[in-house]
């Protein structure tokens, strides 16, 4: 049996990682993200021995997680958008590095300073690569506060597996929302010798992290490596959720807080005799492409809805290639859509307004 | 091509011929072993880089400690000291080797951590990592190559290019009233009550290389206790970008840059504790 809290989604994340066995924090206080600092601050050192460390910038805690990742502990931070931007530098390096650690970013709205108000706003910045160069993160998108809890461990365990940056992009309403949370019990932090981790030269020569390689044929086989990597990913870590997509004749397309959302509308839709299913990408990287096909390819429509301008709408038509109608809908700067506004936009995108 | 052998000459090659004093007895200086690898530099002839280096490998030798050691390297003309240094290295992104080397320590409080940065990335685009790391005492040793200019990129004014000195972004010699005045950082993280060990030192003679490696050996011991941040700035050349030959540059030095940046201890254990 697992603990049962009642707690806010930053929180839950917070204790989760001390409970995961995480060995450093480093970050640095930015609305609405502010409470996963401040309740490892109280919470984790005593603990479990957790280093907690309020940095003097976003660039310089994304640099203490590379040196500390780089020695093989398991490293996390987080922020929100405007910080994540400035972490960019350091989050190409980490992935050029190849080096495990877990990023939190709890998306606002933007650009610029834009609103503390939840947003997706980030989903380019955080699929598409976000810092200079071809890299990817993995990115884990919770949709509840028990995903927010439960993607920490899961997070730890794919940046080691594959020796890779994971972010978890969820999005300031989910940060501050409580529900309740089955919590995992507590594991052990534990110092594990990584053969690449830079803790003091052992036998043979000198260990190196780094992302200079001046050779271009050099650089190119790093990035050929990488590429390799991320195949791999692609290959074995797609995660998703369809509900009633088999009976639908309409699929909403949405990620994190906005799917709850869909849920609901969804609900709606069939009290109408609307038949509409709902299909959750919980990977952005690797992004669920052929299950999501599979899931619409024979149906009406596709309705995405995002808190952005439309970002992740890209990656469903690739998913669709043209063979099915995707429209979109959004909301921006920081507004959540209704579900009464969603059902709303589907029936008038395909059933010629409301009925 | 008929040489002229100077007496000197002779006198060595007389030597030699008749005592054979090329055995181990004889040995006055090896490069270090194990914590450097026997491999040519890429720095630029008489550059002081080489002789730091050379340095930090002779002291982590002689502790005992290639297994204890982390160093954090930067972006400039050192970029690739782990190519030289034969010990665990991180290379770090330009201004923020203070920031890794804080991440290192944390995690990993009973190793050595030691940075090596050059004045632009530890005094321009770094300063807010270095004051930080300073401030919260770190059990790291800094060691800052200050030479008044940017190496690497050729030649560009640095945060401690000295009054009206010429850069490739100074051509007509630094301007004080619009580009600023040199900074004196060292003197800077002296008054920080994280920093434990504040200290400038130069390799351009041989008796100022043997007061920086004790400064090295001073620092590590310190770092052992856990007693703060450990701050040492070497006044260093860069005959290329200076346009000089290595001796003319050392010469420059020692006339222009240690009036500005004196060498001797800014902040030392007993001063603290006064
Ligand atoms: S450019 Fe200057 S600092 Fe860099 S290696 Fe050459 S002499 Fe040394």
């Amino acid at each position: 049996m697992r603990e049962l809290k009642l707690m806010k989604g930053n929180e839950a994340l917070a204790e989760s990682a001390i409970r995961a066995g995480c060995d450093a924090y480093f970050g640095y206080p930015i609305t609405p993200q502010s409470e996963v600092l401040e309740y490892l601050s109280r919470e984790a050192n005593q603990r479990t021995g957790m280093v907690i460390l309020q940095a003097e910038s976003e660039v310089a805690s994304i640099n203490m997680v590379y040196g500390a990742a780089g020695t093989g502990k398991k490293v996390m931070t987080s922020s929100s958008s405007p910080g994540i931007s400035l972490m960019q530098e350091g989050i190409s390096y980490i992935a050029c590095a190849e080096l495990p650690c877990l990023l939190v970013n709890v998306n606002r709205g933007g650009p610029g300073l834009g609103t503390i108000q939840p947003a997706q706003g980030d989903y380019f910045q955080s699929v598409k690569g976000g810092g200079h160069g071809d890299y990817k993160l993995i990115v884990l998108a919770p949709s509840t506060v028990q995903e927010m809890s439960d993607f920490v461990e899961l997070s730890f365990e794919l940046a080691f597996k594959y020796r890779n940056p994971v972010m978890i992009l969820t999005d300031g309403a989910l940060g501050q929302m409580m529900e309740k949370v089955e919590l995992n019990p507590q594991k052990e932090r534990k110092h594990v010798e990584l053969e690449w981790a830079t803790t003091g030269r052992k036998n043979g020569n000198g260990r190196v992290i780094t992302s200079l390689h001046l050779k271009s044929e050099q650089m190119e086989q790093i990035n050929i490596r990488l590429q390799k990597k991320y195949r791999e990913i692609e290959k074995n870590e797609i995660r998703y959720e369809a509900v009633n997509c088999d009976d639908a004749d309409y699929i909403i397309v949405a990620y994190g807080l906005v799917a709850r959302i869909c849920h609901k509308a969804a609900e709606l839709a069939r009290a109408k005799g609307i038949k509409v299913g709902v299909f959750r990408p919980i990977t952005l990287f690797p992004f669920p492409y052929k299950e999501l096909f599979e899931n619409v390819k024979d149906k009406k429509g596709i309705l995405d809805v995002e808190m952005n301008a439309g970002q992740m709408v890209e990656d469903v038509r690739l998913a669709v290639e043209g063979k099915v109608q995707v429209e979109f809908h959004g909301r921006m700067g920081g507004v959540v859509p209704s579900p009464e506004e969603i059902l709303e936009k589907l029936e008038e995108k395909y059933l010629g307004g409301s009925k | 091509m008929n040489e002229k052998k100077t007496l000197d000459d002779q006198h060595y090659e007389k030597i030699i011929a008749e005592e054979s004093i090329c055995t181990q007895d004889h040995v006055v200086y090896e490069p270090p072993k194990s914590a450097m690898y026997e491999t040519p530099m890429h720095y630029c002839p008489g550059c002081g880089h080489g002789v730091v280096h050379r340095l930090l490998a002779e002291v982590i030798e002689e502790m005992g400690i290639i297994q204890d050691v982390i160093g954090v390297a930067p972006v400039g003309c050192s970029v690739l000291a782990y190519n030289y240094l034969n010990i665990d290295m991180s290379e770090a992104a330009h201004g923020r080797a203070s920031a890794v080397a804080t991440g290192i320590k944390r995690v990993l409080p009973e190793k050595l951590v030691f940075s090596y940065q050059g004045d632009g990335d530890l005094a321009a685009i770094g300063t807010a990592e270095t004051l930080h790391t300073c401030n919260r005492g770190e059990n790291i040793l800094i060691i800052f190559i200050n030479n008044g200019i940017y190496g690497m990129t050729g030649g560009q004014m640095a945060p401690t290019t000295l009054a009206n000195m010429k850069s490739t972004t100074s051509p007509f010699g630094r301007d004080v009233a619009t580009m600023g005045s040199p900074l004196k950082m060292t003197d800077l993280v002296a008054q920080l009550p994280g920093t434990y060990y504040v200290t400038r030192h130069s390799v351009h003679k041989a008796g100022n290389v043997r007061k920086l490696k004790k400064a090295i050996v001073k620092s590590f011991e310190y770092q052992k206790e856990k007693k703060g941040t450990c701050f040492i700035e070497v006044v260093s050349n860069c005959p290329s970008n200076w346009k000089m030959t290595p001796v003319e540059s050392n010469k420059w030095l020692e006339e222009n840059m240690l009036p500005f940046y004196p060498l001797g201890d800014i902040k030392t254990p007993n001063q603290k504790e006064n």
